[in-house]
């Protein structure tokens, strides 16, 4: 065995130390798993041995579960699109769970001494032991976080747990993927003991000694579900009711999460041997859907590659960022002194007025007395990070400054005259970076004294919550100032994503598009409560209706009212002009702010409802909408933002389809069940999607006309990603 | 295809389907038998003539499993020969039934049957059966499934039905039942049901407030409002989404009374009621069941009525009476919306808002109500139609002969 190391002391009790060779983390691959069946085997035919102790030998954790990157592998290397390629990944797959059980079903007490984080199959193998201990380590991560990614677990989870704590207990943690800390998993019911650090295998060893026979309570002949299973009266109703709550929260969207509530549905109903097999088969079944694999690709894969600098040029020394300027103290600045502050990074915040400086060190503190009442942080450490933020108005204070973040207003004369003042007082090392959102960088670099160092820094809002920063290298910005500002996101542990210049770079761009998708729906007559509804289904986080309430009605007239005039004669009226123009400049609805958009917002902060008298402004002719029109209206939202991705692709705003859909999903929530927007294309299968999008451009214009690049990769039968599941969908 | 003929009608009265209802302490079998012994005493039924009992029940399970028709037949005394089936087509149950005796008599297949249906309400709670399809989330998922409630809030969202709109029915709906029993329109079909001595327990619906007025409703909480707020009215609005937000308007007041209760209805040949000596009083013209949307699940009666009147090449006005159950008031008027029924035509002596809704048995018993009322008001047909789960509905049209 290579993975696991298994010694017998005196008393009969093995110690099965997880060790994964040249690793710093254990991780399930087809070799564990295979050695895990031949210990099963030992433990059960040994006579010496009259207990186990299993325990990880890293410092790291446990187990964070199966390598995602090695799926293929487990699942036997299957094509999951035939009948054959089925059955050998169930056989494959199946193989995890039959080692567990036979662990389970050995004769003999097993129990799992968990020394760190135990995620995915990881808990699932301590969750097949007839005991756990965990050490009461504050980092210590303990769930089945598979749902997140599309896929469900795979080794049990979806039977052990709600036979442990029952089905109300098991949902969040099964279709969230909560993760729990020790404490928590101990008032959970799915760990037993909680140990001071480093005596977990002492506790595990006594517990083996003082309990020779153990069985899991589900294999004895008087075991009861708790809470009920799905015919019992309390468990129908949990079943009715949470089969309701899964469609709210998913839309449908998440083969993942259904197939969960399936697995565990029709699991409880059978015996364990049986209730692994239906478990196995919703894996596979998760496993072979377009969702799961681009919503791996997307949320595991990529966006740990982009954590880690992926995108960063090579060859440039880090760049240790250790004080920083942040120009301009609004709900921007702040957020990201914010993120400096408790990312351990000085922080000057300037503003022309020191009590506008001050409101904005006021708001830093407002993010971290949140963060210290929910007990995500304690509040010595909140006080430390608040000390690291100096509002101030002098200029001065920039000196010695790694880098300086101008966030201030998005007029090009205010952002010229700040330039000039901080770059009076930078380094010749540092880095000048702008969190523009709509102005060319290229253009705002022509004030700056050094364009090389020049580069675009946009955070997203409220910048606590958001976890992109997109990076836009201006016409003049080195590679170097590319590399220095991942380092920078890095960090201030946000996820960077590389682009280049173009109006409204990738991310405002493509939203955009959606929003205005819906205000195009608006003018051609569907009932608004349809466009919202439908643009929810979608898997996006609002309707495009409430989104540009949100936004601001008046801001997206000024905009378009400025494009028209900079276009000049190029410009065509559009049928939302017209309808934005009414709203705004004769209605003076400008959305949430002031009450009145296309909702209207009750005074008292009560629920907000339709404007009664929207249709005066729009009149409605499409009132219905049976699911072959949502269909089409939800084809029509996704697809405009993806036709706009792709032309950033082909225009090279974007380069790497990976930092498109990190982008998309991370920046403006774009539907994370597609795994972004080229995922969308690839798993269309990218013939059909310029098929699609030229019958769409066909009934409502040009802005559907895909690019000439995806008619040259659907001719020649190419895929973003390349591989099985792009091929498979062309 | 032979005709099938209407003889005689009999329900028991509703008794309030609670442990402080009348009829609590009176099980579901013994409601049954005396439905069934009732028959046969009116009509000195040879009840080895009978070839078959049809029984609806919606909750067929405890004391109203293992086949209650045929249990009921057997204690009853009926002749060992007489075969007993309990069916379940939801709140449709005992129409289907008696569609079903109706359609063994034009067959051929029985030149006598019964019809009817129980459920005693109090004693096997809704939902005490389970079932696929809420539960399990391959069904429940695919087919968007809602408590009727939700779907009966959604009815009144999309068709413009108010909470006054819906409450004034109810309180029509009460004041029609209550000026029906006090005439006496029900009194030659509803039993006295007899306790364990053989005393009468029950002898009238007492589930009726005839006191109720749109102030007393107004009152009254939205039943749904909860289980919408859990996620139901996600469920239906994802399916509607022209839906903004479901307007819940439906409460205990307005909606069909949850009652014990049972009722059957004898049906044979022109050949055998001569036989027999049986006078008949209604011919069944036609019947039909349909499958619709079934999310929004209650709006069926007025696809099954078109359905059924196409068949017998009728026209709305061509029907004199009309009885449609009264799940949920919105479920009528959308049905009358539809239709263009005139309210004089549509339950004329109220229904199950103010009288009840004993699930299983509902259908038999509004067929007789239609056929007495006929009588009495000397008309000529009848369609009787029911709301049904999943998006079904049930029709039956009868004349008098």
């Amino acid at each position: 065995m290579e993975n696991f190391k298994l010694d017998v002391d005196a008393d009969g009790i093995a110690l099965i130390v997880f060790d994964a060779p040249g690793k710093s983390m254990n991780t399930l691959t087809a070799k564990a798993v295979s050695e895990l069946a031949e210990i099963a085997e030992r433990l059960k035919t040994d006579e010496a041995i009259k207990g186990a102790v299993i325990t990880s030998g890293k410092t790291t954790g446990f187990c964070a579960g199966a390598d995602l990157d090695q799926l293929g592998d487990l699942s036997g290397g299957a094509d999951l699109s035939t009948e054959a390629g089925l059955k050998t990944a169930f056989e494959a797959l199946f193989a995890f769970n039959k080692a567990l059980r036979a662990m389970e079903t050995c004769g003999k007490p097993v129990a799992a001494a968990i020394n760190g984080l135990a995620l995915g199959g990881g808990f699932e193998m301590t969750l097949a032991c007839h005991y756990r201990v965990v050490g009461d380590d504050s980092k210590t991560q303990i769930g089945l976080p598979e749902g997140k990614v599309g896929l469900i677990p795979g080794g049990g989870g979806t039977q052990r747990v709600p036979r442990m704590i029952g089905v109300m207990m098991a949902a969040p943690l099964l279709l969230q993927g909560k993760t729990m800390r020790p404490k928590e998993a101990l008032g959970s019911g799915l760990v037993n003991e909680v140990v001071a650090p480093g005596g977990e295998v002492e506790a595990a060893r006594t517990w083996v000694k003082a309990n020779p026979k153990a069985t899991a309570a589900w294999d004895k002949p008087d075991y009861k579900i708790p809470g009920g299973g799905p015919y019992h009266p309390n468990g129908f109703m949990m079943f009715t009711v949470g089969n309701a709550q899964l469609r709210k929260d998913t839309y449908g969207n998440y083969p993942a999460q259904l197939n969960i509530m399936k697995a565990v549905y029709e699991g409880l109903q059978v015996p364990m041997d049986a209730a692994l097999r239906i478990e196995t088969r919703y894996f596979v079944k998760t496993l072979a859907t377009p969702q799961a694999q681009a919503m791996v690709r997307t949320l595991f894969i990529s966006m740990q590659a982009l954590g880690k600098g992926a995108a960063r040029p090579e060859g440039v020394p880090k760049f240790e960022v250790k004080k920083a300027a942040v120009l301009g103290a609004g709900m921007m600045g702040a957020g990201i002194a914010h993120a400096h502050a408790i990312s351990g990074v000085e922080t000057v915040l300037i503003d022309v007025a020191q009590e506008s400086a001050d409101k904005g060190a006021a708001h830093v503190k407002d993010i971290l007395d949140k963060a210290v009442s929910r007990s995500r942080m304690t509040a010595d450490k909140a006080a430390e990070a608040l000390a690291r933020v100096h509002p101030t108005t002098d200029y001065s204070l920039v000196d010695g400054a790694d880098i300086v973040i101008e966030a201030v207003f998005e007029d090009r004369g205010v952002k010229a005259e700040v330039t000039k003042k901080a770059e009076a007082h930078l380094g010749a090392n540092a880095v000048f970076g702008s969190n523009t959102s709509t102005i060319p960088i290229t253009s705002l670099a022509e004030v700056s004294l050094r364009p090389a160092s020049f580069i675009g820094i946009h955070f997203f809002s409220p910048v606590d919550r958001m976890g992109l920063v997109e990076i836009i290298r201006g016409k003049e910005t080195s590679d170097e100032t590319v590399a220095k500002a991942i380092d920078y996101v890095l960090k201030i542990k946000k996820t960077p994503i590389v682009v280049n210049d173009s109006r409204g770079f990738y991310t405002s761009r493509c939203f955009m598009t959606f929003v205005q998708e819906g205000l195009e729906m608006l003018a051609e007559g569907i009932a608004p409560a349809i466009i919202d509804n439908v643009g929810r289904m979608t898997g996006m986080p609002r309707g495009p209706l409430e989104m540009i309430d949100d936004v601001a009605l008046d801001l997206a007239y000024k905009i378009g009212v400025q494009t028209a005039k900079d276009l000049g004669d190029a410009y065509v009226p559009g049928a939302t002009d017209a309808l934005m123009k009414t709203m705004v400049a004769d209605l003076g609805r400008n959305g949430r702010k002031n009450g009145k958009g296309f909702y209207d917002y009750p005074a008292d902060g009560g629920e907000k409802r339709l404007w009664p008298d929207l249709g005066k402004v729009a009149p409605v002719k499409i009132r219905e909408a049976e699911p072959p029109f949502v269909a089409h209206l939800k084809q029509r939202l996704l697809f405009r933002q993806a036709v706009e991705a792709a032309r950033c692709m082909a225009e090279g705003v974007v380069t790497e389809a990976r930092d498109a859909d990190v982008g998309a999903i991370l920046g403006w929530g774009f539907a994370p069940w597609t795994g972004g927007p080229i995922s969308l294309i690839d798993q269309t299968g990218v013939a059909a999607f310029v098929e699609a999008c030229d019958a769409l451009a066909k009934q409502y214009g040009p802005r559907f006309t895909p690019p000439q690049m995806l008619r040259d990769m659907a001719r020649k039968g190419e895929s973003f990603y390349g591989g099985k599941g792009a091929s498979k969908a062309a | 295809m032979a005709d099938a003929y209407i003889f005689d009608a009999v329900r028991t009265p509703r008794g309030r389907g609670k442990k402080d209802g009348s009829l609590h302490e009176i099980t579901a079998l013994s409601l049954a038998v005396q439905v069934l012994q009732a028959l046969r005493d009116r009509n000195a039924l040879d009840t080895a003539k009978v070839d078959d009992v049809i029984m609806g029940c919606v909750m067929p399970v405890g004391e109203q499993g293992a086949d209650i028709a045929r249990t009921a037949v057997l204690t009853a005394d009926y002749a060992e020969t007489t075969a007993g089936v309990q069916i379940n087509r939801f709140c449709a149950s005992g129409l289907e039934a008696c569609n079903m005796a109706a359609s063994k008599v034009m067959t051929g297949e029985a030149d006598m049957a019964i019809g009817g249906g129980v459920e005693a309400m109090s004693r096997v709670p809704m939902s005490a059966d389970g079932g696929a399809w809420p539960a399990d989330p391959s069904s429940a998922f695919h087919n968007y499934f809602v408590p009727q409630g939700i779907s009966a809030d959604l009815i009144a969202t999309l068709h413009g039905f108010s909470r006054d709109d819906v409450d004034a029915y109810a309180v029509e709906s009460q004041r029609r039942a209550a000026a029906a029993w006090k005439e006496g329109r029900f009194k030659n079909s509803v039993l006295k049901v007899k306790d364990q001595l053989g005393l009468t327990i029950l002898d009238h619906d007492e589930h009726m407030r005839p006191e109720t007025t749109m102030q007393s409703l107004a009152g009254l909480k939205a039943s749904f409002q909860g289980p919408g707020e859990m996620g139901f009215d996600s469920v239906a609005i994802q399916r509607y989404p022209q839906v903004e937000k479901i307007n819940h308007v439906h409460t205990a007041g307005n909606s069909s009374g949850v009652v014990d209760g049972a009722a059957g209805v004898l049906f044979g040949s022109k050949e055998m009621g001569k036989a027999m000596g049986l006078k008949p009083r209604a011919r069944v013209r036609g019947m039909a069941s349909i499958g619709s949307e079934p999310s929004i699940m209650l709006t069926g009666p007025s696809f099954v009525t078109e359905k059924l009147l196409k068949k017998l090449g009728m026209e709305v006005g061509d029907i004199d009476l009309y009885e449609l159950n009264e799940a949920f008031a919105s479920v009528v008027l959308r049905y009358q919306q539809v239709l263009g029924i005139p309210s004089e035509k549509l339950n004329v002596n109220g229904g199950a808002i103010a009288m009840g809704h004993p699930l299983g048995a509902t259908g038999a018993m509004v067929l007789g109500t239609a056929l007495d009322e006929l009588e009495r008001s000397d008309k000529q047909t009848a369609l009787v139609t029911l709301c049904v789960g999943a998006g079904m509905g049930t029709a039956v049209v009868i004349e008098r002969v």
